[in-house]
């Protein structure tokens, strides 16, 4: 079985952090991973978004046109991606930066005010960390306890970050799973 | 050994240190510059030398420099900063010195942009220099294999003598995968007490080293390019790489694809069987010398009625392709050459618009 996930938002909404630590998550379950990022100059100001693949074969094409998920951290990215998530993907939507909806049937919504969440734990740089805690818990591409430890590894070196990182995966989690 | 999620640059970077490599001179260049970024701060942990050089051009002579002292040494670059260097190349060449060279191709010509292409196969492989000049020329598919790649380029290097170039698109340097830098893949720089001018000291003899490319005597440079092409017959006869998918049963179409692009090939080759089309694929994983008779057997099967070559440039590929199926079987071409990699299912759609044909 192979899935992947696109991030996107602005450049500086932690997109790409977000997707590395999905993919360490999924790569210490032994999976196979690939993680994809955006370099072109569209980087600066416009949207950024990198893509995920898990995989537990070899990975063919890292290029993926239609995602199995979304998670949109800003409006540009909503619109320009949301059309190619595959239908029962999961379509995380910040619903604090982002007033339209899909505008498909066919996936699962899912709106979450991540900027205003973190905000509310005293840091809104957080809101990568509350949007994958959110998509995790409802997508269940991996055990929640998978993607917690990830966020301590990849904050290993920054232990001060650790609780409040995890405080954001699982603000992320209520979220998502009322 | 330990699984780590890296960048295809910080890990190109890593191998080399792995491979014993402390020497690494370079200019940054989008999309390799994590490589000289990474480097600058691993290179002084592990003793080595991480040098910013002030242009290309002058970088290529710091590498010649080195690996005439009998240094392991190398750097990365990018499309243009390739072509910068191509005389300090040369002359490395014809100085019989060894050294690595990675060029993560953007598309071209000139600027171009800086997305991932495989426009410089030509370059790499029959014209990267001056003179009879040739490199040998491996091609990573996953940021795994361009590890390993790096690692066995440095005795590669050593065994002929001769500079290696390893070619990655800016996907394999931009993309994050889990590696392994393999144990067995490590190795000691061999000893270059014959020619290399690392000091008469150093070396313990009172033999005198002179490493030049400088041959006015027309008999002697005639005889020193024989010498040249003679290594790259041996390439040819010991170093040919390549891996097969799905040739064992009948197929109608064989894809030859090579990088990122043949992984591409790949996804859309199992989508195609899910839908009762066969296609094999032979991926080169030495670009220089080519597999011809992976090239030539595969296009010979009786079920085979056509070759197609899909690579990120405007068919560069196919005359080597042409070459080795020796008119058996028409050979066309499917790419881009703008940045965008094209997906599976452009791919399928080339395969089945050739197999209406």
């Amino acid at each position: 079985m192979q899935t992947e996930v696109m991030f996107a938002g602005f450049g500086g909404q932690g997109i790409l952090l977000s997707g590395k630590i999905l993919a360490e998550a999924a790569m210490d379950k032994d999976l196979e991973v690939a993680w994809v990022p955006s370099y072109g100059p569209e980087m600066r100001g416009g949207t950024a978004y990198c893509t995920v693949v898990i995989s537990d074969k070899p990975i063919g094409s890292p290029i993926i046109r239609n995602p199995m998920h979304l998670v949109a951290m800003n409006r540009p990215s909503l619109e320009k991606f949301a059309a190619a998530v595959k239908p029962g993907g999961v379509v995380l939507v910040n619903s604090s930066l982002i007033a339209v909806t899909s505008e498909r049937d066919d996936v699962d919504e899912l709106r979450v005010p991540v900027t205003e969440i973190a905000k509310g734990l005293g840091n809104p740089r957080a809101a990568n960390i509350v949007a994958l805690g959110a998509f995790v818990a409802r997508s269940r591409i991996l055990d929640f306890e998978v993607i917690q430890a990830a966020v301590r590894k990849e904050f290993e070196k920054k232990k001060h970050f650790i609780e409040m990182n995890l405080a954001a995966l699982e603000e992320g989690r209520k979220a998502a799973t009322p | 050994m330990n699984k780590v999620l890296m960048k295809g640059n910080e890990a190109i970077g890593e191998a080399a240190i792995r491979a014993g490599c402390l020497n690494y001179f370079a200019y940054p260049i989008t999309p390799q510059s994590e490589v000289a970024e990474y480097l600058s701060k691993r290179m002084p942990e592990v003793g080595g030398v991480f040098l910013q050089g002030e242009s290309e051009v002058a970088v290529s002579y710091m590498i010649f420099g080195a690996a005439a002292c009998g240094e392991r040494v190398f750097t990365t670059s990018s499309s243009p900063g390739i072509s910068l260097m191509s005389e300090g190349i040369s002359y490395i060449v014809g100085a019989e010195c060894p050294a690595v060279f990675v060029n993560i191709m953007r598309g071209g010509p000139g600027l171009g942009g800086i997305l991932p292409s495989q426009a410089d196969y030509l370059q790499a492989t029959k014209g990267i220099g001056h003179g009879d000049c040739r490199l040998l020329v491996m091609a990573p598919a996953s940021v795994q294999e361009a590890v390993e790649m790096v690692m066995m380029a440095f005795p590669l290097a050593e065994k002929y003598r001769n500079p290696v170039i390893i070619l990655g698109d800016g996907l394999i340097g931009q993309m994050m995968e889990p590696v392994v830098f393999p144990d067995h893949l490590k190795s000691a720089p061999s000893n270059k007490d014959d020619w290399a001018t690392s000091g008469m000291e150093t070396r313990k003899s009172n033999k005198r080293n002179l490493v030049k490319s400088l041959y006015l005597d027309p008999e002697a440079l005639n005889a020193h390019n024989l010498k040249l092409k003679a290594k790259y017959d041996r390439m040819k006869e010991e170093e040919i790489r390549y891996v097969t998918y799905n040739t064992e049963g009948d197929y109608s179409v064989l894809i030859v694809s090579y990088g990122t692009m043949s992984r591409v090939c790949r996804s859309a080759l199992e989508s195609l069987k899910t839908q009762g089309l066969e296609v094999a694929l032979v991926r080169p994983q030495t670009l220089f010398p080519f597999p011809e008779k992976a090239v030539f057997d595969a296009a010979s099967k009786e079920s085979c009625r056509h070759v197609l070559s899909v690579e990120m440039s405007m068919g560069q590929m196919v005359e080597d392709i042409e070459r080795s199926v020796q008119g058996k079987r028409p050979v066309s071409w499917y790419g881009k050459c703008g940045g965008e990699v094209p997906t599976p299912e452009e791919v399928m759609d080339a395969v089945k618009d050739l197999m209406r044909t």
